[in-house]
């Protein structure tokens, strides 16, 4: 948490761009091959590193001002650890996060602060999210205990009940204890605590998985609802894509740290090029026996490698049917493919493959 | 979510609600007994039958916290009430011996050296011919003294060291918890002999601070894992994301989550802190006469004891249910605070 | 698939008792808030080849009853307070401790969640196979290993003679899932009973073990009840579904009729409200409300504090699991809705 002189003018930039407006469509986030790698270390008193958990491995993409961008991928893929840096929760090893074009990723003290009130964050875990031994008006007024100029002390138990009433709970329920709530309940005070800073950009992780399926559209509808009422930006993280399509309007896939596919919800859902992307959709299980007769399901054979030791060149080759030598030797570029540069098709979308194809696995329109 | 019922003690599934819920405030909600959910909102506006009854119904449930739950769910624990009521008595004897006893402890006549109980002296007479009842009513400030100072002190110094060394982690963590290893190394009964025969000064202060200096690793080391398991919780990230400082996430987070894990450990404690002031006394090196202590007196009549039992049976009688009384509160307060550890 | 469709076929001919059929089974938990009716008169059967899903939210009694039907439900504070468990001919709630152990592991076998808590970490996944072998058919050692290795081989694990030596914590939880089904497999049982046995799973890691389950349960023909909350797994590899919901089956039917034309409004509720992976649509349909608590479950059907449909019947009037015919009076096999208004849930 060093802040070093030199980064006195950036923290004064960084806190003038918080306040700059940014038009719709415009990017509002923009993440610069960012790196998370966590040392592996040897000895107790000497502590020599021996090798790297390579988390995040080189992610760019861009957040717009008013989409929800969709990330996607299975466990171990980096997606957490990415929410955690653009967070600021966790430094980054390398690369950039720019804020409304500021470097956000070394911000300290001020800066930092400022930058926490426009990016919030919404937890999967609605039983570990909320502390336990506070009442819910006290959960959702701790933002403006931390950030005071956001609303005058007078106000404040006003702006909690407001922020509840915002979620759809009563806003009664001020003085209750969050053990007295379920699940789906809890996901909404963690949602009112993550709005009540007026926030700019939400990045959820995987906020719904942990609810119970009937309660999950409540809390999707709840998300969509509040983005069109108060023009936030969301990135949802989640590892189940039929919630992902339905909630995005761009989604990036990540394998073992990196972004293998990115493109808007149809040309990742209908024309997918990536052979990854492409195994993940046609493994989810359509909840309709007669739609997916006529899929073609990809099985892919053995595990994910441990991203302490990634595998040379494309990450995925070693479980991917079309790996060739090419594979081992060079890391492909996430750029549109060779193959469908210049066509107006969907499948000219960012993919991470040296032997792109669309092909369409979901198998409806 | 699958169902879990299996894994709860309880088998009430977490998810539940109707609008009768409410009706029923009475309804215990502490930890695995699940929640208590409420109305949403939606359903009040779905079901106008029902609603304005149910709103009304709603608004009369309390909330309750944790702590609270806790505290009706020790109260109707028999042990608690047991061990509660005699420590209670146990306390106003400390502070007003007065009260139990006219008789001065110190106000001995050798001649009625080693006589059993006579009407006027329930207990009888040691061997110097004081009051066994007197001292045994004396005796309990010392006990008591020393075991809620020793508990106080051990407490605060380890969940100050524990709470630092789980927050911060790294070297600090290395070097507390190094440190905590050594004085947990030091064998507690061998190190009072050499330590307390050193000391020249007998006060009750001084074996108050031995057995902190040696008790509080023992607190340490709770602390600093309840601190890191608190730690790791979402609630403090997220409250981290909100741009929390440092002492708020310690003390406003962590903190009031760590602390049941401690309140048990030491309660427990408590009780054999008690007991080691009465083991150091019987070998002479915690407290000295003038000073009334039951360590003191079993320790004077122990070579006795075939002649006069009554010397040892009363103030060890009174030593036993002390500590049983203290142990049982710290179950008592364990069942409650910490229902994972039954 | 065709082998699949084949085999059901014969089962479905073949007029013979079915393997398990449970009738009106009652479970309680008696906790100190009172007594919490997790499963309230279930039916249901499983025929040799058979898959039967499962399929509710938490708290719906899924898990409890098939716990029951296993024999090793929580007691207390679970209890069997009626019905009848049939299996093999043989009412399994009036046989003895020591009965029940038998039948459980070799004629009846569990695949549970979380198969890292369900495998021993000190012992190596090759001692614990094994074991099967040993305490129930009495095997040495050695054969014990050979049969633990041909096991292994047998749910795809690659390397198996390498890996018999590796302890759990050395698999990926898939590999680990494939050493518990293997576990449950050992003694060739007649019926595996899987609880979410994909959960905890990646979607690639999934469809791997949904698909081994599937044709070992084709291969050895065995009845498989797979309990799930997830309506996708389910209409890939079940033959028949039950939709259970505060602890009473809403809902039977054969798997491509559920999704296509549901009579139960709550079942209806739940295909809307999830998103699907080939259809952008517009708002999702949300039930209202949250699932009952077992301790007051509401009056009548279970179900109407949160039906769009509920009448006063509904609140007064426990719906029996009618027969599910078509308009003109067809009947359709195998389907039922408790609901009164399964009509015009159906057909409107």
């Amino acid at each position: 948490m060093a802040s070093p002189v030199s980064s006195v003018p950036a923290e004064e930039a960084i806190e003038a761009a918080v306040e700059k407006p940014v038009e719709r469509g415009e990017p509002i986030l923009q993440v610069r091959d960012l790196e998370k790698h966590f040392p592996l270390t040897q000895g107790i008193l000497i502590k020599k590193q021996v090798g790297a958990v390579k988390a995040v491995d080189g992610v760019s993409f861009d957040l717009y001002q008013g989409e929800t961008l969709g990330i996607v991928g299975e466990s171990g893929c980096g997606k957490s650890t990415l929410a955690k840096v653009l967070m600021n929760l966790e430094r980054a090893t390398a690369g950039q996060v720019l804020y409304k074009g500021e470097d956000i990723s070394r911000a300290s003290g001020r800066a930092l602060k400022a930058i926490r009130r426009n990016i919030q964050m919404v937890f999967q875990d609605p039983y570990t999210s909320l502390n336990p031994r506070m009442t819910v008006g006290d959960i959702i007024g701790e933002p403006f205990e931390i950030h005071p100029e956001v609303a005058p002390k007078g106000d404040r138990r006003k702006a909690v009940q407001d922020l509840l009433d915002v979620v759809g709970l009563n806003p009664e329920y001020i003085n209750r204890y969050p053990h007295q709530f379920s699940g789906g309940q809890r996901q909404r005070i963690g949602i009112a605590r993550g709005l009540a800073l007026k926030p700019e950009v939400i990045i959820a992780d995987e906020p719904v998985s942990a609810l119970d399926v009937s309660v999950q559209a409540q809390v999707i509808n709840l998300l969509e609802q509040l983005q069109d009422e108060f023009n936030l930006s969301y990135m949802f993280i989640a590892h189940d894509l039929s919630i992902v399509r339905h909630i995005s309007d761009r989604v990036g896939v990540m394998y073992l740290g990196k972004m293998v596919e990115i493109g808007s919800d149809e040309e990742i859902y209908e024309h997918p090029t990536h052979p990854y992307t492409q195994a993940l959709l046609s493994a989810v299980p359509v909840p309709d026996p007669s739609g997916r007769e006529g899929r073609e399901r990809i099985l892919l054979s053995g595990d994910i490698p441990s991203p302490a030791n990634p595998p040379s060149g494309c990450r995925f080759r070693t479980r991917c049917w079309k790996a060739q030598e090419k594979c081992s030797i060079d890391v492909p570029l996430l750029a549109v493919p060779e193959v469908f540069r210049g066509q107006s098709t969907p499948a000219a979308h960012a993919s991470a493959c040296h032997f792109a194809e669309d092909v369409d696995v979901v198998g409806a329109g | 979510m699958p169902d879990q019922q299996p894994n709860k003690p309880a088998g009430v599934p977490e998810d539940s609600s109707t609008e009768l819920s409410s009706a029923f405030p009475e309804t215990p909600t502490l930890g695995a007994m699940g929640a208590q959910p409420l109305l949403e909102k939606e359903d009040l506006s779905h079901t106008p039958p029902q609603s304005a009854e149910a709103v009304s119904v709603v608004d009369r449930e309390v909330a309750r916290s944790l702590w609270q739950d806790a505290w009706r769910e020790l109260r109707r624990n028999p042990v608690f009430l047991i061990s509660g009521v005699l420590i209670v008595f146990l306390v106003l004897v400390a502070i007003w011996p007065g009260l139990f006893t006219s008789t001065s402890p110190l106000t001995c006549d050798l001649s009625k050296s080693q006589l059993g109980p006579t009407s006027g002296h329930p207990f009888g007479f040691d061997t110097q011919g004081c009051d066994v009842y007197a001292r045994t009513i004396h005796g309990a400030r010392a006990s008591i003294t020393v075991g809620v100072f020793a508990t106080a002190g051990s407490a605060l110094l380890g969940t100050l060291m524990g709470g630092l060394a789980g927050f911060f982690g790294g070297w600090i963590d290395a070097i507390i918890s190094r440190i905590a290893d050594i004085f947990f190394g030091i064998p507690i009964l061998l190190g009072g002999l050499v330590f307390l025969s050193v000391i020249p000064s007998q006060s009750i202060w001084v074996v108050v601070g031995f057995i902190v200096v040696l008790g509080w690793p023992q607190i340490a080391r709770i602390a600093r894992g309840a601190v890191i398991t608190a730690k790791q919780q979402d609630y403090v990230t997220a409250a981290q994301a909100l741009g929390a400082s440092n002492s708020r996430m310690l003390l406003r987070h962590i903190m009031p989550n760590a602390l049941a894990p401690i309140i048990v450990v030491s309660t427990i404690a408590l009780g054999t802190y008690i007991s080691l002031e009465a083991t150091l006394s019987y070998l002479g090196v915690g407290l000295k006469p003038p000073t009334v202590s039951w360590g003191i007196d079993i320790s004077a009549a122990a070579d006795t004891f075939r002649n006069a039992p009554h010397m040892l049976l009363f103030p060890a009688g009174a030593l036993c249910i002390t500590i049983l009384a203290f142990i049982m509160l710290g179950d008592a307060v364990r069942d409650a605070l910490d229902p994972k550890l039954r | 698939m065709s082998t699949a469709v084949s085999a059901r076929a014969k089962t479905g001919d073949t007029e013979e008792a079915p393997l398990l059929q449970v009738r009106d089974l009652h479970v309680e938990f008696r906790t100190r808030d009172g007594v919490a009716k997790a499963v309230n008169g279930v039916n249901y059967s499983v025929r040799a080849g058979e898959t039967l899903a499962i399929l509710g939210e938490s708290g719906s009694g899924k898990s409890v009853s098939s716990q029951a039907v296993m024999g090793i439900l929580d007691s207390p504070p679970g209890f069997v307070t009626g019905g009848e468990i049939m299996f093999k001919g043989r009412d399994l709630l009036k046989l003895s401790n020591e009965e029940r152990r038998k039948v459980r592991g070799a004629q009846m076998a569990m695949v549970f969640q979380d198969a890292l808590s369900s495998l021993n970490p000190v012992h190596t996944v090759g001692t614990q196979l094994g074991e099967m072998y040993r305490v129930h058919k009495g095997s040495s050692r050695k054969d014990a290993k050979l049969k633990a290795i041909e096991l292994m081989e047998r749910v795809g694990i690659p390397g198996a003679k390498e890996r018999v030596n590796q302890y759990p914590h050395q698999f990926s939880g898939g590999m680990r899932q494939r050493v518990m089904i293997a576990m449950a497999l050992a003694l060739e049982p007649d019926l595996i009973i899987a609880d979410e046995p994909t959960t905890a799973l990646d979607v690639t890691v999934q469809a791997q073990v949904m698909e081994l389950l599937g044709d070992l349960q084709r291969e050895y023909n065995m009845g498989l009840i797979l309990i799930t909350h997830d309506l996708g797994v389910v209409a890939d590899v079940a033959d028949k579904i039950a939709v259970m919901y505060a602890g009473r089956i809403v809902e039977t039917a054969p798997v491509h009729e559920l999704y296509a034309r549901p009579a139960h409004p709550y079942t209806r509720g739940l295909l809307d409200s999830i998103p699907r992976l080939d259809q952008k649509g517009q708002e999702l349909y949300a039930i209202k409300g949250l699932p009952p608590n077992l301790l007051r479950i509401p009056s009548g059907c279970a179900f109407n504090p949160r039906c769009p449909m509920a009448q006063d019947i509904c609140r007064s009037e426990v719906p029996p699991l009618h027969a599910v015919t078509e308009q003109d009076g067809r009947a359709l096999p195998g389907r039922g809705s408790a609901c009164h208004f399964w009509k015009e849930t159906l057909h409107g």
